[in-house]
């Protein structure tokens, strides 16, 4: 492994970092605040996986979020060409299945440069876009991941209430001597 | 007049309709009991229809359908399954007036229960007697346990329960653990599970789909997986069971559960294996010398010696009857193993003389409960005199049991012994004789010191049991003498079979 | 009035919708039910959902039977860049047991939750259970593998809320629990499912298996394999990754506990299939990764481990809970096989224990309400005052060892038939013998409650409603219908089996 691809995979790094920290922390702390902190690094983990699968970098041409710029122009792309989709679609000129058809590449081309990397040829395009889609479902995932921990966070508030205290091995004991 | 097919289905459906009636009137006990009768006497009349077109050749069949994908419910009587069933149906009539005697002299709680799983397990022996494939005689065997195990625990008390647990545990594991296994493992080799005149492994075995190991250890399976054939080691749960009414160890761990046990035995060497499969496996001595029933025989003949054995040390005269019932369950085990025409026709005969022979002793058991109270036989010194039809029903039943002329059991026991010859092991006729010498040591002196001891010390209490229980074994007493004359009708019917 | 109703009911069941009605309905009742606030009305309006949703699950499976597989795509995107729910033999017969079994315990439930659950919160309870059962139901119908996920977390959110309702103090801590390490499996689940978008650009799962057969990204596609399997194995209750499951089972309040024992597990298990018959294939399950010998393995032990544990319990709800361990085992094992016959007897296990343990687990509730207890030795006796509950337990626990007539022995018969025919003795036999050892938990309950001196809290106690009793027998008369007559249990398992691996390109 080269320093490059070492270094290329650096996200990686970070995710599986984060990933073994958070892991971590849930199996070996005993207070419940503590789990939960973890389990959300845990999740978070995963989050920046998606993101960053989705970003696109390039050494040459300017690379952005996929929000149209201009909006306005005659030039339709072109669909065919490999590589990344082009800019500028003029959603109101198009059908809605050639909307369908735009995204189908849009959809798989972004993908296949979010994997690939950078790798592919740019004659065509000015400016490149980075993939919506991981985005948009980690939109969904961190609504969970909160929802999760706010559950969580409800529990051990009734936890404490019941037992006074949010230390795991003192609970079992507490429930041992009930026993 | 109604088509086989509806007999079939009638005969069937009667001892259901029995459980449906008896829980219906349960709270009206004459009604309910005389439901019971009522349906038994018109079940023994549909089954003897049915024995007279099967004997005369023909093979009525009903098909129920598809329980699992692929594999049938479906019943075809056969000529060994119409003999157990007229067997199991008319011995039903007997045993349901018998215990209703028994039940009432005792004020027995849960009679409601009692009657309805009676019939229960009449349908189950029913079932099994008929069954078409492996199958449906599994589900019915199961089905069977199931039934009679509120039976045995009916006292509720904690022998009950320890009884039941011996009883449950033995018989499920056994059949769950290798009867279950064999049935699956059969199929994968045959790929039928179909009763099939000569059996099914013979073209798999020819094929070499299995080899004679695999056939012995099939074999084995069947055989202890069969638990209610109660052969050494796995025959705890007879004596366990005892801590059931007397009508209960009467029909049925006299006759319709061990009889279901041999009888599946006997079906699955008959039409599984195929008698010629075992006998040439054994004569070419394929294993290692040793043919693939043989070391099951010799267990066998172990079973019925040390069995008889052990019921020469019982003093609790049911415990003593249950062993002698293992004993002369593996008779019959022994008839199928060995594979010989006449060993399995006198296993199959067996069946008959043994079911007729022991029910007897064991009404007379609890007869001899009800009207005396005694359960051990120390205690029944000069009780003859007080109960004079009882004990001259018990030696005659014993004489049956024994195998000597005019009971019944001679016959078949007769017929074990020419199999034992034709299958070329003549020395296990040994273990017959002693095992006979044994039976005579340990039955006959019951009744002989009944009405043999001296005068004087029998209190005033004792009496015959009401009719309800002396008239039904004095039935089967005779009968056990009858059949000794009608033994040649039961051979040319067993002769089909062969 | 009922030719207009049967006109309307015809039309409705041939409408296209049917699959996201199936959704629709009960994920918009349950805010709106919640917004309601009335206990009565909030109970009787989930009620109404929960048998619509179990019609329509009908209605699809009917239609599945007559035409085959259909889709239905959300918003009228096309597949695969839109969402599609894919209905086929497989995932109706799936989605025809949750629902059944929703709709059927929430027959049940009214008089338990009365007693077990405070009344200030039943407005809340049945919300959350119509969402539980909209996500498990949502897991088996989409055909997108993000949206599995989405609906995982709908469904377990609700069951941790569901489990945390439980009376003792225990409760929120098993349920935290559960949380916990089902929060661990669904983000592997997640990490396996970007994994998989990595290689492929998409989330339609046909479409993934089309792109992977071609992709040879080896590595990637092991290590998504990985993830999701772990996921899907801690939410199955996979033994070693079981540990959430007794406690969870144990404390929540008893309607949940059947609820979500007769069908949580099985739907992980509907995932788990899913992903290894549809998305991957066998051959890379089983051959390129050893995971059938690894499932062989667990499973055994597993079902040995678990049901040695149940024998031990005096707590009838945990022992239970050990119980549905060992059953996910018999699962596996079928599904292990790879072979239609394997398939077939594993999903058809799945439909078998999901009325038995559910049953079961309904018995147990009435006992709870009437005698106030779930411990063994509160129970003993309790056929002298309770025989219709008691009855109901025998005949269950007949079903739940695999005696014959009952829906066990189905299960039990075609697996065993199954291994056999994959050559497997060992295994068969090994699977039998373990099945002895339900005998031994089962027995001891029917023991105490037939054979013992009635407890003191047995004296004061009445037979169970018949509100309760009527959709127990009918769960419990269901195991014993499907052990005699399985054209529409075994027969369905088998046509999904075959189909699957017909999909998989298995050849038989």
């Amino acid at each position: 492994m080269t320093p490059e691809t070492f270094f290329g995979l650096f996200n990686y790094w970070i995710v599986i970092c984060l990933m073994m920290t958070g892991f971590y922390i849930v199996i070996s702390s005993g207070n419940l605040i503590k789990t939960v902190i973890g389990l959300n690094i845990f999740q978070t983990s995963v989050f920046l996986l998606y993101i960053t699968m989705g970003k696109l970098t390039d050494p040459v041409k300017r690379v952005t979020a996929p929000i149209l710029e201009g909006g306005h122009g005659d030039s339709h792309g072109d669909h065919s060409a490999h590589g990344e989709h082009v800019a500028q679609v003029s959603f109101e000129e198009h059908a809605s299945e050639q909307l369908h058809d735009a995204v189908k590449h849009a959809h798989a081309d972004l993908s296949e440069a979010g994997h690939g990397g950078a790798e592919h040829a740019h004659e065509v395009a000015e400016v490149l876009y980075s993939n919506p889609l991981p985005s948009v479902l980690m939109l969904t995932a961190i609504v969970v991941g909160i929802a999760t921990t706010a559950l969580a966070l409800a529990l051990i508030v009734r936890i404490r209430e019941d037992y006074g205290t949010i230390e795991e091995d003192e609970i079992l004991e507490l429930d041992k001597e009930l026993q | 007049m109604m088509t086989p097919e509806q007999l079939i289905m009638t005969s069937l459906a009667l001892p259901l309709l029995a459980v449906g009636l008896v829980f219906l009137f349960g709270k009206i006990p004459n009604l309910r009991d005389g439901c019971s009768i009522v349906v038994s006497v018109l079940l023994f009349g549909v089954t003897c229809q049915l024995a007279q077109l099967v004997f005369n050749g023909e093979r009525p069949e009903l098909v129920i359908g598809e329980m699992i994908p692929g594999f049938k419910i479906r019943f075809l009587i056969e000529p060994l399954g119409m003999i157990f069933a007229l067997v199991a149906s008319g011995l039903w009539i007997l045993t349901t007036i018998y215990a209703i005697g028994y039940m009432r002299g005792h004020h027995e709680k849960n009679q409601t229960r009692f009657f309805a799983c009676f019939a229960a397990a009449i349908f189950a022996a029913l079932s099994a007697a008929y069954a078409a494939n492996l199958l449906t005689l599994f589900v019915a065997y199961e089905v069977m346990t199931i039934s009679t195990y509120p039976l045995v625990t009916h006292n509720g008390d904690e022998e009950a329960k320890r009884g039941g647990r011996v009883y449950l545990g033995i018989l499920i594991s056994t059949s769950i653990a290798f009867f279950l296994f064999a049935i699956v493992w059969t199929g994968h080799i045959a790929g039928t599970l179909d009763f099939v005149p000569g059996g099914i492994l013979q073209q798999p075995f020819a094929e070499g789909k299995i080899s004679p190991a695999g056939l012995a250890a099939l074999l084995a399976l069947f055989t202890f997986g069969i638990g209610k054939a109660a052969l050494m080691p796995f025959h705890r749960w007879l004596p366990a069971a005892m801590v059931a009414p007397t009508p209960v160890s009467a029909l049925l761990h006299a006759v319709a559960v061990v009889k279901v046990g041999v009888f599946s035995i006997l079906k699955v060497v008959i039409y599984v294996f195929g008698i010629d499969l075992i006998r040439e496996t054994n004569l070419t001595g394929s294993l290692s010398d040793v043919g693939i029933s043989d070391w099951l025989c010799y267990l066998a003949a172990a079973s019925i010696l040390l069995a008889s054995l052990v019921a020469m040390t019982k003093d609790n005269l049911k415990a003593r009857l249950a062993y002698s019932t293992i004993s002369q369950l593996a008779y019959i085990t022994l008839g199928a193993l060995l594979a010989s025409e006449s060993s399995v026709i006198g296993g199959g005969m067996h069946i008959v003389m043994h079911a007729v022979g022991k029910i007897t002793l064991f009404f007379c058991a609890g007869a001899i409960y009800v009207g005396a109270h005694k359960k051990n036989i120390s205690d029944m010194r000069g009780l003859g005199r007080a109960m004079p039809l009882t004990f001259a029903a018990f030696l005659v039943a014993s004489i049956s049991i024994i195998g000597l002329p005019p009971g019944g059991g001679s016959w078949s026991k007769w017929f074990l012994a020419v199999g034992c010859v034709e299958s070329g092991q003549a020395w296990l006729m040994g273990a017959l004789m002693i095992s006979s010498l044994l039976n005579i040591a340990y039955l006959v002196p019951i009744p002989i010191r009944a009405f043999m001891t001296p005068k004087g010390e029998e209190p005033q209490k004792w009496h015959e049991a009401p009719m309800m229980c002396v008239v039904p074994l004095c039935i089967t007493a005779v009968g056990s003498v009858v059949l000794m004359f009608f033994a040649d009708s039961i051979y040319r019917v067993l002769l089909q079979i062969v | 009035m009922i030719e207009q109703l049967i006109q309307f009911l015809d039309v409705v069941s041939k409408s296209p919708h049917l699959p996201v009605l199936l959704i629709a309905i009960p994920l918009v009742a349950a805010p709106l039910l919640i917004l309601i606030g009335n206990r009565k009305l909030v109970q009787i309006l989930s009620l109404i959902v929960a048998w619509v949703v179990f019609g329509i699950s009908v209605a699809m499976l009917g239609r599945v039977l007559a035409t085959g597989a259909f889709e239905y795509q959300l918003g009228g995107w096309p597949s695969p860049y839109g969402i599609v729910y894919r209905v086929d033999h497989f995932n109706a017969f799936v989605m025809l047991f949750v629902s059944a079994l929703g709709a059927l315990v929430l027959t049940y439930s009214p008089p338990s939750v009365a007693a077990e659950i405070p009344r200030s919160k039943h407005y809340l309870f049945y919300p959350s259970y119509l969402l539980c059962m909209t996500g498990l139901l949502g897991m088996c119908v989409t055909g997108d593998l993000f949206n599995v996920f989405v609906f995982l977390e709908i469904s377990s959110l609700s069951s941790y809320a569901l489990i945390s309702l439980g009376k003792t103090r225990r409760a929120p801590l098993a349920s935290l629990q559960y949380l916990i390490l089902g929060t661990i499996g669904a983000t592997f689940f997640l990490l396996g499912i970007g994994l998989l978008y990595q290689i492929t650009g998409t989330l339609n799962m046909a479409d993934i298996a089309e792109k992977l057969a071609a992709s040879d990204a080896k590595r990637a596609e092991l290590v998504a394999f990985a993830f999701m399997t772990v996921g899907l194995f801690i939410k199955m209750a996979v033994f070693p990754l079981h540990t959430w499951l007794p406690n969870a089972y144990t404390y929540a309040p008893s309607v949940v506990t059947t609820f979500i024992a007769a069908t949580s597990t099985k739907v992980s298990v509907y995932a788990f299939v899913r992903m290894v018959y549809t998305i991957y294939t066998p051959k890379f399950a089983f051959e390129t990764l050893p995971l059938d010998r690894a499932m062989v393995v667990l499973a055994l032990i597993g079902i040995f481990v678990a049901s040695i544990a149940a024998i031990y319990q005096t707590n009838v709800k945990r022992l239970l809970a050990y119980s549905s361990v060992a059953q996910i085992g018999y699962m596996l094992l079928g599904i292990g096989l790879a072979t239609e016959a394997g398939v077939a007897a594993g999903v058809v296990h799945m439909f078998n224990h999901a009325f038995i343990k559910g049953g079961l687990f309904m018995v147990v509730g009435c006992f709870a309400l009437r005698i106030g207890s779930v411990r063994l030795e509160d129970w003993r006796g309790a056929a002298s005052v309770m025989p219709m509950t008691c009855f109901a337990w025998a005949v269950g626990g007949l079903g739940l060892i695999g005696v014959p007539m009952t829906a066990g022995f189905v299960s039990k018969w075609m697996l065993l038939t199954a291994t056999m025919d994959a050559g497997n003795l060992t295994v068969a036999m090994l699977m039998l013998i373990s099945s002895l050892l339900a005998v031994v938990y089962v027995w001891k309950v029917v023991e105490a409650i037939y054979f013992s001196e009635p407890s003191e809290k047995v004296k004061a106690a009445k037979e169970a409603p018949l509100t309760m009793l009527i959709p127990t027998y009918v769960v419990i008369g269901a195991t014993v219908v499907f052990g005699c007559w399985t054209v529409y249990s075994a027969e369905i398992a088998q046509l999904a089996a075959k189909a699957l691996l017909n999909a998989s390109g298995v050849v038989q």
